[in-house]
Order: structure tokens, then sequence, then C-alpha cells
């Protein structure tokens, strides 16, 4: 359970770090009478603080997949599945479109439409592309005969990428709804908030994603034994 | 008036129900009565704060409650008191926890003249193995397991000529001699529970888990499944016959005669 | 006179909630079913976590003819009494603590509490309800499938789970278990997405996070946690379908199965029951949390003293949410786990008994000196207190590494578990409802039936659950079918068995009276006006009662004052409402606050 109490160790700073600066010791009762000395509204809007807690729920969720992966791998009927190749093909796809969305969200910044355009449709299809190749790497890994019930080590690898898979297909469902609003609109404002969203849900899956390849790929088990073996 | 009157009742009904109430742990069997102690510890230490607690509130609630005129006294915190009451409290629990850790480093520490045996479970039914006269048991896998080999051992293992192994029978062990039992299960999790030994633990399937303990009294004893293992859960029963030296060691050469014919490597 | 300082704020976040864009309903349906009005939600919520209850309830008596008179009703036979723990205890815990503490009295506090409109995405708080409700069918469901429901108990431990020894592990069973709850798990992040963010960014100006009532902690606190620890248990879910589905090994050992090998190697299935209980332990707390704010808010009113040592009780709550993730594996002191964990977790666990307790002083601590109104609502505070510590006492006896050993899955357990998660939680919510109908309906629930509702179901309860603990210290072990020939057991066990079937029998059918009460009152109650109980958090000072949807009409209020202002010295009322305007006034709490 080592990677899920890792996490949940980084919100805890973060929550101890926020909790911090809320006055926890402070003494309510002695600040009666008035309303005046507190400070404004911050101005981050409702669905900014709710995706980032949406992914610190969806990052647990990762964590712990790869908190059972890595108690599970340790069992001796353990085969590592070698990894397709098209999967690099695949993560630089996914690089793209997170690219493509950062761009997308500096263009809605500027205001400049026809480039937030581009980047919305430029992520959406690299995004598809990475979700297809990763349907390519499935079929496969299956005619190879790395079958899902054959090793855990298989079905692990279906199961994170297909979980990975469905985020980001729910994903592509807000990314749509943005696109089609890109084309509707003609100012960049009414879309800067949900282009910013899209960004970082993608930039996050990314980061996921980048963390499963190293997990699977089996690098990430050599680091953490690298690190064992520099601590004793 | 009446609810203060109820609070106190529930108190020191409590306490004169776990006085006088004929329930009560079955009697010790095994080298456990370091267990039953902590209890005991427990019981004080959580009884007293029960008492003490609801008596308070029994206490305010006749001591406080409305009437004309009254006003609540207005206090918004007392630091001293609160630092106080959570040093307290944190001694009483270092007072369990600390009897709790020490048994518990027992519990997991087998001694060194404890003999092996096996008990192995399936739905729903009890079987063990015993080391012959070599002290040792045989090295055995669920895939080993079939009609004539009904526990998976391992007939390659020269260890396996004198195990002896019983079927769905009774499990007899000699007084006060050391047991480390080794825990199987082919099927399901099971949980090998005997009253009055105190000490219980889990079948995993694909692993091996122990406990150990020392019979202190001759007698049969339940073997009870204490993990929920199917529809016939609550039938997985067993006996435990714990004898004196003479009488087990009779019981086992039976056992042992009737057992040699089933574990003859196979002819081929 | 002292004048009071301004203490030092902190940077809050008051955010006015204008820019919530309020949702107005057109016609019938999208004003009472698909409502996006948070209290409408709440109430739907919670209509369908109180059926979801009675039916609990039910299967709860069938297993007590079972466990009372064993053999006397010929159709509970093994498997429907497994079925019946099963569904009893996976209905109790999550489909109707956790849905009735978050989904019900989240969505209906909250946002009053706090001084808000609305939760901050309505329509997501829709979809909630509805996805919550597709659960709760999809597990009613199994009833009717084929096989019936599962009956691997609630902890669905497998390979038992998914093996045909077990109703349901080969049927439908144990697939619509998973299936709902994953989809539970869903439904459930969608709302508490909800309550965390209303929480942090649509406060009324003036409510400090350190102004918040203590209720709002508690299920702010619970959410917080629930968003992180389901996932554990969709984790182990969709690992279990797979496995059960699929054919792979996630969880499944090389297995012999009836004589018969399966096509199954390796897997781990302590593996499922860390991931469980990561999931579980959090989630007594989950449950826990809620009950212990608001029972702290129901003191308080109704002792009319402020909540003695408010700071505490606030450190306490957010140490206990955060202990609680690293104390799963005193679950598994019995599993066969390395058995050096258990020092671990031994430790972990007492240690979260010291915050609980400073609550509970806290909490008999308000009652000292106070002015105590034995209202129906106190009366459940009061014996919520006691089922609580004498559950939490127990707990300090599992939590204990080797002395679980003799006691665990006994019935010991079960009478710990029902009084700590069960019975108290249980309490605060009857508690909270004669406190809270008046502001939903309008009107007082009867007092008469309430104190009787009352009397019946604590007393009832403790004696069901008190006597049970002796029970399993003689080593009755839980989730036995038929304890006959037990050569330990004396014939008064059995005894004390009926005895405790016939009080659960009572108790249950005296949840009638309270269910009579909630539609009587609807009608006949006394008109209760807005603040029935003069109590000083925002819900009671909404310019309607009940609230309308938009809860506060033109202007939002503002918040002059902690939730606590109750018998202040110098104030002609005794109590100050949160939005009320400062007066200066001496704190004799300054001197050594």
């Amino acid at each position: 359970m080592g990677s899920i109490l890792l996490f949940l160790s980084v919100l805890a700073v973060i929550g101890a770090w926020w909790l911090s600066r809320q006055g926890l010791a402070s003494k309510p009762w002695l600040e009666q009478g008035t309303a005046s000395a507190l400070v404004e509204a911050n101005a981050t809007p409702p669905s900014k603080i709710g995706l980032g807690i949406f992914l610190a729920v969806v990052g647990s969720l990762f964590a712990l997949f790869i908190s059972a992966y890595a108690m599970r791998m340790q069992l001796p009927d353990w085969r590592m599945v070698p990894m397709p190749r098209i999967l690099w093909l695949n993560t630089a796809m996914l690089v793209l479109s997170s690219l493509a969305l950062h761009g997308a969200k500096n263009a809605a910044g500027r205001g400049a439409m026809p480039e937030l355009r581009l980047g919305l449709l430029a992520a959406g299809i690299s995004a598809l592309a990475f979700l297809s190749g990763q349907l390519l790497a499935w079929r496969q890994l299956t005619g190879e005969g790395y079958l899902l019930a054959a090793n855990p080590a298989n079905a692990f690898f279906y199961v994170l990428t297909g979980m990975h898979g469905l985020h980001l297909l729910g994903g592509l469902v807000a990314l749509g709804r943005t696109t089609e609003k890109a084309w509707r609109e003609t100012t960049a404002e009414p879309l800067r908030l949900s282009v910013e969203l899209c960004a970082t849900y993608w930039h996050f899956m990314l980061l996921v994603w980048l963390v499963f390849l190293s997990v699977l790929t089996g690098w990430a088990g050599e680091f953490v034994d690298i690190c064992r073996q520099l601590l004793t | 008036m009446a609810v203060a009157l109820i609070l106190v009742l529930v108190a020191v009904g409590s306490v004169v129900f776990h006085l006088v109430s004929p329930w009560w742990w079955t009697p010790i069997a095994s080298n456990w009565r370091y267990i039953d102690n902590t209890i005991i510890i427990t019981f004080w230490i959580t009884g007293a704060v029960f008492v003490a607690v609801v008596l308070f509130m029994a206490y305010c609630v006749y001591r406080f409650r409305h009437q004309a005129g009254r006003q609540a006294h207005y206090e918004p915190e007392n630091k001293r008191l609160e630092w106080w009451l959570t040093v307290v409290t944190g001694i009483g629990v270092a007072a369990m926890l600390a009897p709790g850790l020490f048994v518990w480093r027992q519990f997991i520490t087998v001694p060194e003249d404890a003999t092996d045996i096996e008990i192995f479970g399936q739905q729903w039914q009890w079987s063990f193995r015993l080391p012959g006269a070599d002290g040792q048991l045989a090295t055995s896998g669920a895939h080993l397991i079939d009609p004539d080999n009904p526990l998976g051992i391992n007939r390659e293992d020269p260890k396996s000529q004198d195990d002896v192994v019983i079927e769905g029978g009774e499990l007899h062990l000699p007084i006060g001699k050391p047991v480390k039992a080794l825990l199987r299960s082919v099927d399901v999790l099971h949980n090998f529970y005997v009253p009055e030994l105190r000490a219980k633990m889990d079948l995993v399937p694909g692993q091996v888990s122990y406990i150990w303990f020392t019979p202190t009294r001759t007698g049969t004893f339940d073997i009870l499944c204490a993990e929920l293992c199917g529809v016939g859960h609550s039938q997985m029963r067993g006996k435990l016959v714990v004898q004196e030296q003479s009488d087990y060691q009779a019981w086992l050469q039976d056992q042992a005669a009737r057992s040699f014919a089933r574990l003859t490597p196979a002819a081929n | 006179m002292v004048d009071v300082p301004l203490g030092p704020t902190g940077a809050v976040a008051p955010a006015d909630v204008e820019d919530v864009e309020l949702y107005h309903p057109h016609s019938w349906v999208t004003k009472y079913v698909f409502s996006q009005d948070a209290k409408i939600i709440a109430i739907q919520y919670s209509f369908v976590a109180l059926s979801v209850g009675l039916i609990a309830l039910v299967l709860s008596w069938l297993m007590r003819l079972q466990l009372g008179f064993p053999g006397v009703f010929s159709f509970i036979d093994a498997n429907a009494y497994y079925q019946f723990i099963t569904m009893h205890g996976m209905m109790m815990v999550v489909y109707v603590l956790t849905a009735l503490f978050l989904g019900g009295f989240g969505n209906y506090l909250i946002p009053l509490m706090v001084g808000a409109r609305d939760m901050v995405f309505p329509y997501i708080n829709m979809l909630s309800f509805w996805i919550y409700l597709l659960a709760v069918l999809v597990l009613v469901a199994s009833f009717f499938a084929p096989g019936g429901p599962t009956g691997a108990g609630w902890t669905l431990y497998p390979p038992q789970a998914i093996l045909s020894g077990t109703p349901g592990g080969q049927d439908w069973g144990i697939v619509l278990m998973l299936a709902s709850l994953m989809i539970f798990i869903i439904g459930f992040t969608m709302g508490g997405l909800n309550y965390v963010v209303t929480v942090l960014q649509a406060r009324a100006r003036g409510m400090t996070l350190m102004r918040m009532p203590l209720t709002v902690w508690g299920i702010f606190t619970a959410s917080f946690m629930a968003l992180l620890a389901f996932p554990a248990l969709f984790v182990g879910a969709v690992m279990m379908l797979f496995d059960r589905i699929f054919g792979t090994s996630f969880f499944m050992p090389a297995i012999v199965e009836m004589g018969q090998p399966l096509d199954r190697n390796g897997g781990s299935p302590l593996l499922f029951q860390h991931l469980f209980w990561f999931f579980g332990h959090p989630e007594v707390y989950i449950v826990a949390l809620p009950a212990f704010g608001i029972v702290s808010d129901l003191i308080s009113t109704h002792a009319r003293r402020n909540i003695f040592g408010y700071r505490m009780m606030v450190w306490a709550l957010l140490a206990i949410g955060a202990l609680s993730f690293v104390v799963w594996a005193h679950h598994m002191y019995v599993s066969g786990m390395n058995p050096y964990f258990g020092f671990f977790f031994a430790t972990t666990t007492l240690i979260i008994a010291v915050p609980t307790a400073i609550k509970v002083y806290n909490w008999i601590l308000t009652l000292w000196r106070g002015n105590i109104h034995l209202t129906v609502p106190m009366l459940f505070a009061l014996a919520f207190i006691v089922t609580f510590v004498n559950g939490g006492l127990t707990g300090l006896f599992l939590g204990n590494v080797v002395v679980d050993v003799p006691l665990s899955d006994t019935m010991f357990v079960v009478a710990h578990f029902h009084m700590v998660m069960g019975v108290a939680p249980i309490l605060v919510i009857f508690g909270a409802i004669y406190h809270w109908y008046p502001k939903v309906t309008g009107r007082m629930l009867n007092d008469t039936l309430g104190k009787l509702h009352f009397w019946v179901t604590f007393l009832g309860a403790y004696a069901i659950f008190f006597p049970m603990h002796y029970l399993g210290l003689m080593g009755i072990p839980r989730r036995y079918h038929d304890i006959a020939d037990m050569s330990f057991v004396p014939p008064s066990a059995h005894t004390l068995n009926a005895f405790i079937t016939i009080v659960a029998l009572i108790v249950g059918a005296t949840q009638l009276v309270f269910v009579f009460n909630l539609f009587w009152s609807l009608r006949h109650g006394r008109p209760s006006g807005g603040n029935p109980w003069q109590a000083t958090t925002l819900e009671w000072q909404t310019p309607e009662t009940p609230p309308p949807h938009g809860n506060w009409g033109k202007d939002l209020p503002v918040v002059y004052r902690w939730a606590y202002d109750y018998s202040v010295p110098g104030a002609d009322q005794d109590f100050l409402p949160q939005n009320q305007p400062g007066i200066t006034r001496t704190v004799p709490g300054s001197s050594h606050g």
C-alpha cells in the first residue's frame, strides 16, 4: 500500500498547508461582532476547485491500482508483459494532445479564436489517436497470446490502460462540448474556463499515463529498488 | 429526574450484569492466560471510564436541568482541563497497549521446541497432518491434490513417508507440549478457532499461516471455523482432544498404521 | 468591560454566491422529481435511504428469528441466512448510513448552514441522487435474480465471494453487488465534490472555517475522507469483477473446490482485504464524523451552552480523519498477514482513541453547568453518548492486537460495531430528524410519540447489544446460521439469544411509530415557526420556513459570530444568531482562553 500512502501523504501536506492558513488556532468566540475584517472572496471559480478535488479522487484511484499492482507483482507467478512498440507512439500522441490543449488555453487567454479552435481540434484528434493506439496495443497483445486471464501482469495491463482510457474518454466528452461551443461562440471569453479545466485534466491524465508506463515497463520498480539500495 | 435515574440505572445495570451474569469465557486450556489477563486489565480501565462518563452525565442532567431562571455558564474552553484529560487518557491507553504489544510479541514468537502440525481446511471440514517419527512435515501443494492425496502432500519428499493424515476426524494433541500449527486452506478463507485455546488464525489459500500454543488441560474441545467460508460455515466443526503423553502416543500409532497405506507412493 | 479584539482571521473565501447560476424549475417534475435544489435532493436521498433502512431492518428481524429460535422458521435456511446478513450489513453501512449522513443531511444542511443559496454544482448534485437510486435498484434487483443476492458477508472476501459454495457466488448476486457498489461510488463522488466545494467556496461573508458549526465540519471532513477512501472499494470491486467474470487471478490462488481444481493461480486473497479495509476503516469514521458534528450541535443548542472546547473539537475531527487512513489492518490481525504489522496497527488504532475521547469529554463538559432542556433531540444526543462511549471502549479491546485474537470473528465484534457505528449514529440520525424536521416542514414532530420512540429504541438497542458482547466473550462465532452442538455454550445462552430476538422485534416495530410520526406531523404537527429551538446557526435564520429554493430571499446572510453564542453574559436573550451584528460584551473566556 506504499503508493497510496505516499499519494495521501502528499494530499495531507497540501491539506495541512491550506488549513494552516485558515486560522485554525484562532478563537472564534473572541472575533464576534463583525464581518468587515474578513478578506474578500478569492476569485477562484468553484469548478476549478472542484476539478482539483476530483483529480485528487482520480489520483487516489490510480494510486490504489498501483498499490495493488505492486503487491500482486511480488507473488511468484508474475510474468512481465513485453510492451508493444505502439505504446511509444501513443505516448507521443498524448503528449501532443496535452500540448495542443496548452496552446488552446494560451490562445483563449489571448482571445485568439482561430488558434483556440485549432488547438481544441488537434487535442481531440490526437487524444482519439491515443485511444485507438491503445486499442491496437490490446489487439497486438491478445494476438501474441498475452490473454487477460493468462497472467496477472496481463490482467493489470488491460485494467490499468482500460481505466486510464475510460477517464480520458470522459474527458473527451467535456472536450467535445467545449469544442462544439468554440464553433458557436465568437469570442474566447466564455470558453476560457472550460478550456483551462480541460487542459488541467489532460495534463493530469498525461502524468498518470507516464506513471503507468513507468510501472508497466518496470522502470518504477527498478527505481524503487535503486532507492532502497541507496538507503541500505 | 427520570432521565438521570435511568442513566444511572444503565451504568449500574451494566456493571451488575458484568459481575453476575452467567455468560463469561470458557475455562482456558492453553498457555494464553496472558491474553485473558490483558482482557481483564482492559475491562477494568474501560469499565471505570464508562461508569464515570455515564454517571457524570446523569449528574449533569439532574443538576443542570432546565429550570426557570437558570442560565448556562459561558465558557468557550478550558485549556488546562482539556490537556489534563488528554494526558490522563493517553496514560490509560498506554496502560492497555503496552501489555497488549508485549503479549503479542509472545504470540507471534514460536518457541524452538514446538512441534509442527498442519491444520488443513476445505469446504467444510477440517483435516490434520501430524509428523511421524521424524518430527517433520513434508512439503505440499494445492496442485498435488487428488482423491488419493487429499492434502496435496509431496510424495517425492522423503519426509512424507511417516506423515499421519487425519481427514475430517479428531485432532489429538499431547498436554504440555508447545505446538506450532501450520494453517493451510485449499479453497476459501477459514479460521481455526478453539475457544478454550484463545488463539485463532485464518487459513488462507495460497499461503501458510501459523499459530502456536501449548495445551494445558486434557479434555475434548470444539474446533470451529471463525471465518465465513460459504453456506456450510456453521457446520464446519471438528474436535480437539488433549491427552496425556502416553494416551497420545497410543492414538498416534493407531492413526499411523491406518494412514500409511494411503500415503505410499503410487506404483507406476 | 473588556474590548473584544478582532483576532486574526486568516485568508477566508466568503465567496458571494450570486455567481452560482440558480436553476429555476418550470414544472412539477423539475421542481420535485428532477430537482436541482439541494433541499429537495436531500429529502429524496433521505427517503430512499430510510426505505432501504426499513428493508435492512426487516432482514435483521429474519436473521434474529433464526438466531433466537433456530429451526422454527424453515424458510430461513443457511443460504437465506447468509444472504440476509450480507444484504443487511452492506445496505446499512453504505446505502443507509453513508447516504443519509452525506446525501441527506449534507445536502440539506451544508448550503443552509454556511449561508449559500445551493450547492455549487446543482446539476451534478441531481445526477448524484439518481445514480444513487440506480445503485439501490441494482442492489435490490439481486433479490430477484437467479440464485438471489450474494451471501458472502458484507466484507465480500474472495475467494469465497465468487465461488459456488457461497450464495450468489456463481450466480448474479455478487456481480450485481459489485456493480451496485461501483455505481454508488460514482454517484457519491459527484455528491461528495459538491459537499466539499460548497464548504470551500460558497460560504457566506464572514463565515470563516472556525465559525462553522461542527455539523458542517463533520460532514465536510467525512466527505473528504469518503472521496479518498471509496476508490479503494472501487479498485477492489473492479478486480473482483474481473476475477469473477473473466477468470483472472487477482485475488484467486490455486484452488481445489470440492475436489475439483480451478484454473486459477497465484492470487492473493489478502490483497483484497487490504483494499477493502483501506476503504472500510475510514468508512467507519465517514459515518461517525457527521454524527459527531451533529451531536455537538444538538447538545450545544439544547443545553443552551456553547460547545465546550470548540477548537479541540475541530482539531480532533481532523486528527481522527487523518489517522483513520493508517489503521485499516486492525481488521486483519488474525487474517494471516505479516504478524509484525500488528504492532504498528495496534499502536495507531489506540492513538485514535485519544482524540475520540477528547470529543466525548467535551460533549459531557458542555452539559456541565448548562441549562439542559430534555427535548427529544437532546435525549437522543444523551443516548448517543452512552452507546458511543460503550462501543468506543469495546473498540479498545478489538484494536489492541492480542486482545482481538480471542474476540475477533465472534459476537463480541458484532455487538461492538453495532453499538458504535449502528446504534450510536442512528440515534444521532433520529435526534437530528427531530431537531431539523421543523425546518424541513414548518411543523414539529409529535413529542409524546417521540419520547416513546426514544425510550424503546435506546433502552431496547442497549438491551440487544450489551449482553451480546458476552456471547462473543464466551466464544460464539459471528455469522453462524446455527450455534447448536457447541459444548461450551450453556443453555442459558440460547435463552439470551431468544431474549435478544424478542427485544429486536420490539425495537424494530417501534420504528413504525417514528415513521407514523413523520407522516402524521406533516399535517397535524404543531406549527414550529422559523426557529423553534432558538438556535444560533444560519439554517434557523432563513426568512421563510421551510426555506424556498435559493434559501435566503434577496440578500445573502452575513455572518458576524461563531455558531455557539449561547447564554452569552450581557446579551438580552440566551442565543445570538450567527447573522446578528455585534454587541460589545465582556468575555469571561478571554482570561484563560
